[in-house]
């Protein structure tokens, strides 16, 4: 039986936004500078696959090896400043609920899930499907599909540099609350994959809540 | 040293001469052509065979359209070469190297010989099939303008300190492409390994002299920034030549103990040559 905990903002302040996703969708939103967004992993180690771009600019987008080499680290944890193509803030992790966040794993796709698992997986949908159908609601492409975060999944890199997706750290109602550094545009694949642990191969509902710190609404 | 001084260019033919005195003349970073003309033919390949040869400066770039079953071979002669590398579908540029992919679907944080470099599309670009370095990097990227402007205090593309971003949007913009078009790349020849905490740790080179050698799985548009990596622990910008050469062969098929090595390369192989046949290729 799936339990589902919908918690609340990580950040107190002023409602700017309060949606649900639902499994397997996407959702996409602009976060203005200075807004706090909170992604509820509602029902449990569901991973939320994410992208983020500057809303005035989005050639300039969210970048795994800029957010990388800048801090020095594999991972995401809180303090991480999630970092763009030109080495710019795009928005910085303040507060997190699980040890460690991913974004070395990348996204599934109907493609690459041939070759993680064969043929006969082509059909199944994938986070490429949603973020090209989410993207094309702003005028985003394939051009503009990197490398992305997945929030609440779990990809260590073990001494040897065996790397892969493996049982989540996360549980019902976990948290994790990313500031915009500037006005973001952030898209979200509720990941749909069904064969492999980053939804715990049940996938679940995210919640996503901005608010305005400590300050009126706008 | 007076450059004015040693031109004559007072009229049309003075330049002319002046200008054409420059033929034959060499320089330690340049393109070889022909390319069986270059004086660095890589050990064991027919000069005749060589479609790219050239010497890429400390701070340099370069870019080059290659065939289905191009051998890539670049070489570190000083150990302090990094090679930053993205690679393209040439026939559709949309199809591009993805990293994540790369080292999610075999397993593996570091590329080393048999890595494939593989697109979002779930086919390989290229096959990194030789590699006598093993120090290289899938993690951090290519430098920005933010970073060198930070680190070195100058990132002019014109400057002692080029970052890898802007020679990429430079190679990029020659064959139409935008920054929009420049995901992350990997580069070659300085490692970085990861630590149980997640801390990116310097391995640096493995010295000088060693190489690795790609082959090219469709038509190839390489585009290849030769900086200092992001992770550098040297305050000073250092970065030595890299050499390039290229070659005719054929790609990645059936026979080669690769095209099965384990289920995933199996399937990206046959997606790949899939492709190629469906286009004629």
């Amino acid at each position: 039986m799936t339990v589902l905990e919908w918690s609340e903002s990580l950040v107190g302040g002023a409602a700017i936004k309060d949606e649900r996703v639902a499994p397997n969708a996407s959702w996409s939103g602009v976060v203005a500078a200075g807004e706090v967004l909170t992604i509820v992993d509602v029902g449990g180690n569901q991973s939320a696959d994410c992208l983020i771009y500057n809303a005035h600019d989005p050639d300039e987008r969210y970048s795994v090896p800029d957010t990388l080499a800048w801090q020095g680290n594999a991972y995401v944890r809180a303090g991480t400043v999630l970092r763009s193509n030109e080495g710019r803030p795009l928005m910085t992790v303040v507060a997190n609920e699980i040890d460690r966040q991913d974004t070395i794993g990348g996204a599934c796709g109907k493609e690459s899930n041939t070759l993680r698992y064969g043929h006969h997986v082509m059909f199944h949908h994938g986070c490429r499907e949603n973020f090209l159908s989410e993207g094309a609601k702003h005028g985003l492409g394939v051009r503009d599909l990197v490398s992305n975060l997945n929030w609440f999944m779990n990809v260590p890199v073990e001494p040897d540099g065996a790397l892969g997706i493996v049982d989540g750290m996360s549980g019902p109602g976990k948290r994790v609350a990313v500031r915009a550094e500037m006005d973001v545009l952030v898209v979200v694949s509720n990941c749909p994959q069904m064969n492999n642990p980053c939804n715990d191969f049940n996938p679940t509902p995210l919640r996503m809540i901005v608010v305005q710190p400590g300050g009126v609404r706008p | 040293m007076n450059v004015r001084a040693e031109h004559r260019t007072d009229s049309v033919l003075n330049a002319r001469d002046d200008a054409r005195a420059q033929t034959g003349l060499n320089s330690e970073w340049m393109p070889y052509l022909p390319a069986s003309s270059s004086p660095f033919v890589p050990a064991g390949v027919d000069p005749a065979g060589l479609t790219w040869a050239e010497t890429v400066a400390p701070g340099g770039y370069t870019h080059k359209v290659l065939a289905r079953g191009t051998r890539l071979r670049l070489d570190d002669p000083t150990g302090q070469a990094c090679a930053h590398l993205l690679v393209y579908n040439a026939l559709e540029p949309v199809e591009r190297l993805n990293v994540a992919d790369t080292l999610k679907i075999p397993w593996q944080a570091y590329l080393r010989a048999g890595t494939p470099l593989l697109s979002g599309d779930g086919r390989v670009l290229a096959s990194l099939v030789e590699d006598t370095s093993g120090h290289h990097d899938a993690f951090c990227g290519t430098t920005t303008e933010a970073w060198n402007e930070s680190k070195y205090g100058d990132a002019r593309p014109e400057g002692p300190s080029p970052a890898g971003r802007s020679l990429f949007v430079k190679a990029a913009a020659k064959h139409g492409l935008t920054r929009r078009d420049l995901p992350p790349s990997v580069s070659f020849f300085q490692g970085i390994r990861v630590a149980a905490d997640g801390d990116l740790g310097w391995l640096g080179s493995a010295g000088p002299g060693t190489q690795v050698t790609l082959v090219a799985e469709l038509p190839l548009l390489v585009l290849l920034a030769n900086v200092a990596h992001p992770r550098d622990p040297r305050p000073e910008y250092v970065v030595g030549p890299l050499r390039v050469h290229a070659w005719r062969g054929e790609a990645t098929g059936p026979a080669d103990p690769r095209f099965d090595a384990t289920p995933e390369l199996n399937r990206a192989y046959l997606n790949t040559v899939d492709y190629a046949e469906a286009r004629g290729l």
